[in-house]
């Protein structure tokens, strides 16, 4: 009863009153966070909500709850609901241009949003830039593993063939290094050439892809994860015995080009294009080669080609994101895409959901928020975090939000 | 080439019948059964054809070597003048053959509109740059399949389904689906396996009325598979009688219910202790 009371207030809200309730309220907490802070009791801004200090300092979980329901909750929704009206009229003439005009403009709000709450701490940017990128990574192994129903394990040996191969060229180019002699450009250009670096990585990645596409996809089933499953050790242990890139100590001193607006830019062109992609005929075609792949192939669907380029494409973007990882952690070493970095990420697509965009922005922002969230846990966070996917596959099997397309223009229009 | 009039001379001035799909002694085994044997077949452009025969005479097997799932080991099969033997399924049916199913084999999370949008696959021209960057090209051509398929729904009879998933429809709708998606190939040929099995007799009769339909709208041929003599016998031109992967009569309906080999067949000899 109460949870619809609620609802009903709400309704109303298009996306901008909300984005517009969220701009507030972080530049709330920019103006009065160090205040009210002292007033609680508490010893600095909560990073990510609380979470971290309830669990260390539970004394002082009033304290953060009342924070947290003072700079997010009760301007958000206050907000969010007032302005329903005049942000009902705005998204409505908003839609009189061309739809692209009208999500620059919400993007625009997010990413507003998104900056001032991220410039509190350092801490919050990084792990603002690692939720995105997993973001990327997530979705581009839900078109593999959920678009198309295969099973594929080797997306954290594209994101290492990305990641190095992305920090070769920016480090040849515009560092001193120790490993690859010195810069060859300027370091002004560096901004300009780095999305040339993450395309190459990408497409470095998407050749590695190839490799295990041609011999794994001419039959169904089980080939795919174990070609894969042995491609993501291949590649580990090739750049673990690669001296030229450091070996198993890890390449290091990539430039910071990697900031937030850059890696946001990324995330937003990888679910554009992903979107664009399962929607056309040619994206439905991989439902269909999942669904029944006789029927595809009876109905004029070349099946190994639709295989070969979603995979490809997949790899691409695993890869992209591979490169704006190196660049965000500044350093890469083998080990850190193992099995664990395989298993996070299979956990963000089903957790979120198969065969659907919004299922892996869930997946991936909420199992990413979580793990910070729960890190003072330790050890216990490794309990708690599978508990909650065997919850989920338990009621959700194929995940929160899955089998849901994202309509861009249903999301930015007008809510009466 | 000839096949708009279907009639065309021959090398010796005579008249004589082009084939629009041509199967010259087709046989087929599987390791050491031979599933079908020196099997023949002309339709012209315009006829529909009828294949029967009882549980495991091979009908369905000729199907699926016809539109490539199963690579003959002899013959040859030609549509419209270029052979087709031994080609991927989906090339055989960007040639213009469309097919349905025996047992329904649909896209168990698409929409209706969906499965008959797709079927369009191979007409497709914006390539990957459209449909990675969503360009205007791509936008125009998904528009015009959009309305050609909601078209070709109505004429079905189900459009008012269009953007319900298929699980969700009744048997006989679901049917109806099918013979969308196939028809929305814009095919030379429908093959049509079973298409009233499981069927209630309402919806036995819709269907037929359906096939007529497609068969006077859009002067396809039609090759189909079935049980029902009654279907048959309504529906088809010439009719196959196939047994243990032997064409052992052919002829018109009334030709067929006649023949003592068909009958036995069928029924079994009458034997006499």
């Amino acid at each position: 009863m109460l949870k619809r009371r609620i609802g009903d207030l709400f309704i109303r809200v298009p996306l901008l009153g909300w984005l517009i309730g969220i701009l507030i309220a972080v530049t709330l907490e920019h103006l009065l966070g160090d205040l009210l802070v002292d007033v609680l009791g508490l010893s600095k801004i909560p990073v990510l909500f609380g979470f971290v200090i309830m669990l260390k300092k539970p004394l002082l979980m009033p304290g953060v709850i009342l924070y947290v329901l003072l700079i997010y909750i009760i301007p958000i929704s206050v907000v969010a609901r007032l302005s329903a009206w005049p942000a009902n009229r705005l998204a409505a003439r908003l839609l009189d241009f061309p739809i692209w005009f009208s999500v620059v403009i919400h993007l625009g709000l997010f990413y507003a949003a998104l900056h001032m709450w991220s410039g509190i701490s350092a801490y919050r940017v990084l792990t603002l830039k690692l939720t995105l990128i997993a973001i990327m990574v997530t979705l581009s192994l839900n078109v593999v593993n959920g678009y198309m129903g295969e099973f594929s394990c080797s997306h954290p040996g594209f994101m290492a063939l990305g990641a190095y191969a992305a920090s070769v060229v920016t480090v040849v180019l515009f560092v001193n290094d120790r490993l690859f002699g010195p810069a060859l450009l300027a370091p002004a250009f560096g901004p300009f050439i780095f999305p040339v670096a993450l395309i190459t990585g990408g497409m470095v990645a998407a050749l590695g892809a190839l490799a295990i596409a041609i011999p794994s996809f001419r039959t169904r089933g089980d080939y795919l994860a174990i070609v894969s499953l042995a491609f993501m050790f291949i590649i580990k242990s090739m750049i673990e015995n690669l001296e030229v890139v450091g070996g198993p100590r890890g390449l290091s001193s990539q430039p910071d080009y990697a900031s937030l607006p850059i890696v946001f830019l990324w995330t937003i062109a990888c679910i554009w294009m992903t979107n664009n992609f399962v929607q056309s005929i040619l994206g439905k075609a991989l439902n269909a080669v999942r669904d029944d792949e006789m029927a595809a192939n009876a109905m004029t669907v070349n099946t190994r080609r639709t295989k070969i380029v979603a995979f490809l494409f997949a790899a691409f973007w695993a890869g992209v994101a591979g490169g704006l990882f190196a660049h965000v952690i500044r350093y890469v070493n083998p080990a850190t895409f193992g099995l664990q970095k395989l298993a996070e990420v299979l956990a963000m697509v089903y957790f979120g959901g198969l065969n659907s965009v919004y299922g892996s922005i869930v997946g991936a922002v909420s199992l990413s928020l979580l793990g910070e969230a729960l890190r003072p846990l330790e050890i216990f966070k490794w309990i708690i975090i599978p508990l909650l996917l065997i919850i989920v596959m338990i009621y959700r099997p194929t995940g929160l939000v899955a089998f849901k397309e994202l309509n861009v223009r249903n999301l930015v229009k007008p809510k009466q | 080439m000839c096949y708009f009039v279907s009639w065309c001379l021959c090398g010796e001035g005579k008249k004589c019948i082009m084939a629009l799909l041509e199967v010259k002694k087709m046989s087929h085994e599987f390791g050491g059964l031979r599933a079908v044997n020196s099997y023949n077949l002309e339709i012209e452009a315009g006829q529909i054809r009828g294949l029967i025969g009882p549980n495991g005479a091979g009908k369905t097997t000729i199907f699926n070597l016809i539109t490539g799932i199963y690579k003959p080991t002899e013959g040859d099969i030609i549509l419209d003048g270029k052979e087709i033997t031994g080609l991927q399924p989906h090339k055989i049916a960007a040639f213009g053959i469309g097919r349905t199913f025996q047992n329904l084999q649909l896209w168990r999370h698409m929409t209706v509109v969906e499965h008959v949008k797709l079927a369009r696959y191979s007409r497709i021209s914006y390539g990957l740059i459209g449909a990675f960057f969503g360009t205007p090209k791509r936008q125009k051509q998904e528009a015009e399949i959009e309305e050609m398929a909601h078209n070709l729904l109505k004429m079905i009879g189900i459009d008012h389904l269009s953007d319900q998933v298929v699980t969700n429809l009744p048997y006989g709708d679901q049917r109806r689906v099918e013979m969308a998606r196939a028809l929305s190939m814009e095919p030379k040929i429908l093959l049509l396996d079973e298409p009233t099995a499981g069927m209630n007799p309402e919806e036995l009769i819709q269907m037929m009325e359906i096939i007529r339909r497609i068969h006077k709208e859009l002067g396809m041929a039609i090759f189909l598979i079935e049980h029902r003599l009654k279907v048959v016998m309504d529906l088809c031109h010439m009719i196959q009688t196939l047994n243990f992967g032997h064409v052992i009569a052919e002829g018109t309906p009334e030709e067929i219910q006649n023949n003592p080999k068909v009958i036995d067949a069928y029924l079994g000899r009458e034997s006499v202790v």
